[in-house]
């Protein structure tokens, strides 16, 4: 399944590569994306592990960007 | 942002002061105090990270830069740094800012509300909440919301944010009405026909929105670079700062601590990153101005590297309008004929029948008719008024065994044949659009290897438009299935870094749009099975548009490369001059800041593409 979220905030292009690097290394995501552009991340990734998914991205996020808002879309 | 931009002011402000005071301890005071405006919150953001595992973050490399320089008593350097670190920061958020607005002005498209009909009333709606079959009213200087058909009223449609065609569209009661496109003057009343989710206007916005999340190759490579680029310089800062000392003879520490830390300065990759990505995205938003919609930046980067171009050729270099170009009749009149051949084939849908209705532009009398008979891929036999009608191909003259005298012209013959005596032919072809020669000819100007045509017309049909059109290889009488094969068979064509393009006007054509390096769709408002398919979207049905499009990709590309090859050019330089003590602290700064301002503006050059045909 494929997951939408808002990274409202997001400036650093390379930030925004690491947070992209580090959530598609984890466990259950096939492919994770980063646009800076638009401030959108896009996971897909088993659906069963997806809340868990979700919770260590918005860490992973909170990590490289503290400022930036982990929203839904 | 606007706070930024005064703690800057006012840091640079003291740190001037600082510079004309005479007083050593006022003189460092002033320092200090114009490092913490410019710098404090990088410096907390640096701790805060560490805490939380993230070193050799941007914060921690200029924190260690800035702190380091005052520490051997260079606290101009260490303020300079911090200060220039900033103002490039600032910079770049200000570019993404401007980057951002230019796609908002694109998403203008979104309609807020639509005016539903209840009776004799009319109520504001939310797009979201209309229903197929609903009616809504569009007033003058409104947004169509959703698509629908035109039930009442004539008016002038501008189209432009969908086809970047500035010319209005007339239209009227029975046309369809596209969401997104704005009504000029007049009221129309029309019938909802899709929900939004599935009206054009959100098609686009969700392929505008969702665009870009595939990278290109050169962001690709310079994320890859940025990411052993930061952690190679500060290893190699460390060794300078500590091995040179204690090897050379009357080697000193500040002087090599010194040239350690201009070297941290040109450390942080950030700029670099930044002016690739923000390149592609001034080109798929340039592109979007004129029309033409990108899925993303690979595909845009890929279509600069097209090899061998693919056209379909109905629909996509031709109009897909068949029209009767010339009746030959013999024995009776050709207003005979052709209403004979009319009536035979007026209970079939096929473009070719269509057209001969039109051409004949008369009512068909049904109880004329009777007796039809389709044979598939052959024609058709029907008695009209008495009289048995044979329409059909060569095929079905030999079937029935009557003598006709081939006829070896453009386009689609149909023989017709009355109680089994030849009565003539029908000539009917379909038009070349306008600007497909010019397409052809800019493609191959732009560097496009081969152009190759596909068709399932006839031999001689094909041939005769491929060669008015220019195009190197035409592939003709083929099945829909064929398609596929032929692409395939392309590709292996191609070099190896070479892309293959297809262009197809999106209908009977998914699996070759999908099979192909860069699938283009084209004339396709309204119909989303293209724009799924697709990785480039031609709004209007215009050829042309194509090798505009390439010549998009091609600056764009070149942009981005000049800007990795330029920055890395100038980090490489200035690391070699700060390690053999050339460079000051304030040169690194200076060239690490001006750099990235430097690319950023260069990459905003993509987004401009009003010269570009």
């Amino acid at each position: 399944m494929k997951k939408k979220f808002i990274l409202e905030g997001l400036d650093c292009a390379n930030c925004a590569a690491k947070i992209e690097r580090e959530i598609s290394e984890l466990n259950g995501v096939d492919s994770a994306s980063v646009n800076l552009m638009t401030t959108k991340l896009f996971i897909e990734g088993d659906e069963e592990k997806m809340p868990e998914i979700t919770r260590i991205a918005e860490k992973i996020v909170n990590k490289y960007e503290p400022e930036v808002v982990f929203k839904k879309a | 942002m606007k706070k930024l931009i005064y703690r800057l002011g006012v840091s640079a402000a003291l740190f001037v002061s600082a510079l004309l005071i005479e007083n050593e301890s006022v003189k460092l005071i002033l320092f200090i105090v114009s490092y913490i405006f410019a710098g404090g919150d990088v410096v907390k953001r640096a701790v805060r990270n560490i805490s939380r595992g993230n070193v050799f973050d941007e914060n921690f490399l200029m924190a260690i830069a800035s702190i380091g320089a005052f520490l051997i008593g260079e606290a101009p350097e260490g303020v300079g740094v911090m200060l220039f670190y900033q103002v490039g920061e600032a910079f770049q958020s200000y570019a993404v800012g401007q980057s951002r607005k230019s796609i908002a002005s694109l998403m203008d498209i979104r309609p807020d509300y639509a005016n539903v009909k209840i009776g004799d009333e009319l109520i504001k709606k939310d797009p979201d909440e209309v229903k197929p079959g609903d009616i809504i009213v569009v007033k003058a200087g409104e947004k169509v919301p959703l698509d629908g058909k035109v039930t009442e009223g004539t008016s002038m449609l501008d189209t432009s944010a969908l086809t970047g065609e500035s010319v209005p569209r007339k239209i009227t009661v029975g046309d369809e009405l596209l969401s997104g496109c704005i009504n000029v003057n007049g009221v129309i009343t029309a019938e909802v026909t899709k929900e939004f989710e599935e009206s054009t206007v959100s098609k686009i916005l969700d392929l505008v929105e969702n665009a870009s999340s595939k990278k290109s190759k050169s962001e690709q490579f310079i994320t890859r670079f940025a990411r052993y680029y930061t952690p190679v310089v500060v290893i190699i800062a460390a060794i300078l700062a500590v091995l040179p000392p204690l090897v050379i003879k009357g080697a000193t520490f500040s002087d090599w601590i010194y040239r350690a830390l201009a070297f941290l300065v040109v450390s942080c990759p950030c700029a670099l990153v930044i002016s690739v990505p923000l390149s592609f995205f001034g080109g798929i938003g340039g592109a979007s101005k004129k029309g033409i919609l990108v899925k993303g930046s690979n595909y845009l980067e890929a279509l600069s590297k097209t090899e061998i171009a693919v056209f379909d050729k109905t629909g996509t270099l031709t109009k897909g309008v068949f029209n009767v170009q010339e009746v030959h009749s013999i024995g009776m009149s050709e207003q005979e004929l052709l209403e004979l051949t009319a009536y035979a084939e007026s209970y079939s849908n096929h473009p070719i029948s269509l057209s001969l209705k039109r051409a004949y532009d008369n009512d068909i009398d049904n109880d004329k008719i009777s007796d039809v008979e389709e044979i598939s891929g052959h024609g058709v036999f029907a008695v009209v008024g008495g009289k048995k009608v044979l329409a059909g191909n060569d095929k079905l003259m030999d079937r029935n065994n009557i003598s006709y005298s081939k006829v070896e012209q453009d386009g689609t013959v149909v023989y017709v044949a009355v109680d089994n005596v030849y009565a003539g032919y029908i000539l009917i072809s379909d038009e070349i659009k306008e600007d497909a020669a010019d397409a052809i000819s800019r493609l191959k100007q732009a560097g496009i290897r081969q152009v190759v045509m596909l068709t399932g017309d006839t031999k001689t049909a094909g041939e005769s438009v491929a060669r008015k059109l220019g195009v190197d290889r035409v592939y003709t009488e083929l099945l829909p299935g064929d398609k596929v094969k032929i692409v395939e068979e392309l590709i292996g064509e191609k070099s190896a870094t070479g892309k293959l393009a297809f262009a197809g006007d999106g209908i009977n054509d998914a699996p070759v749009l999908a099979r192909a390096d860069i699938g283009i769709a084209m004339g396709v408002l309204g119909s989303d099975a293209a724009i799924e398919a697709a990785d480039i979207v031609i709004m209007t049905d215009e050829p042309s548009k194509i090798a505009t499009a390439m010549n998009i990709s091609q600056k764009t590309s070149k942009i981005a490369n000049e800007n990795i090859v330029f920055a890395i050019a100038v980090k490489v330089f200035i690391l070699i001059l700060s390690a053999t003590g050339l460079a000051t602290m304030w040169a690194a700064v200076f060239a690490d800041v001006g750099v990235a301002i430097i690319a950023i503006l260069n990459s905003f050059r993509a987004l401009n593409v009003k010269n570009i045909k």
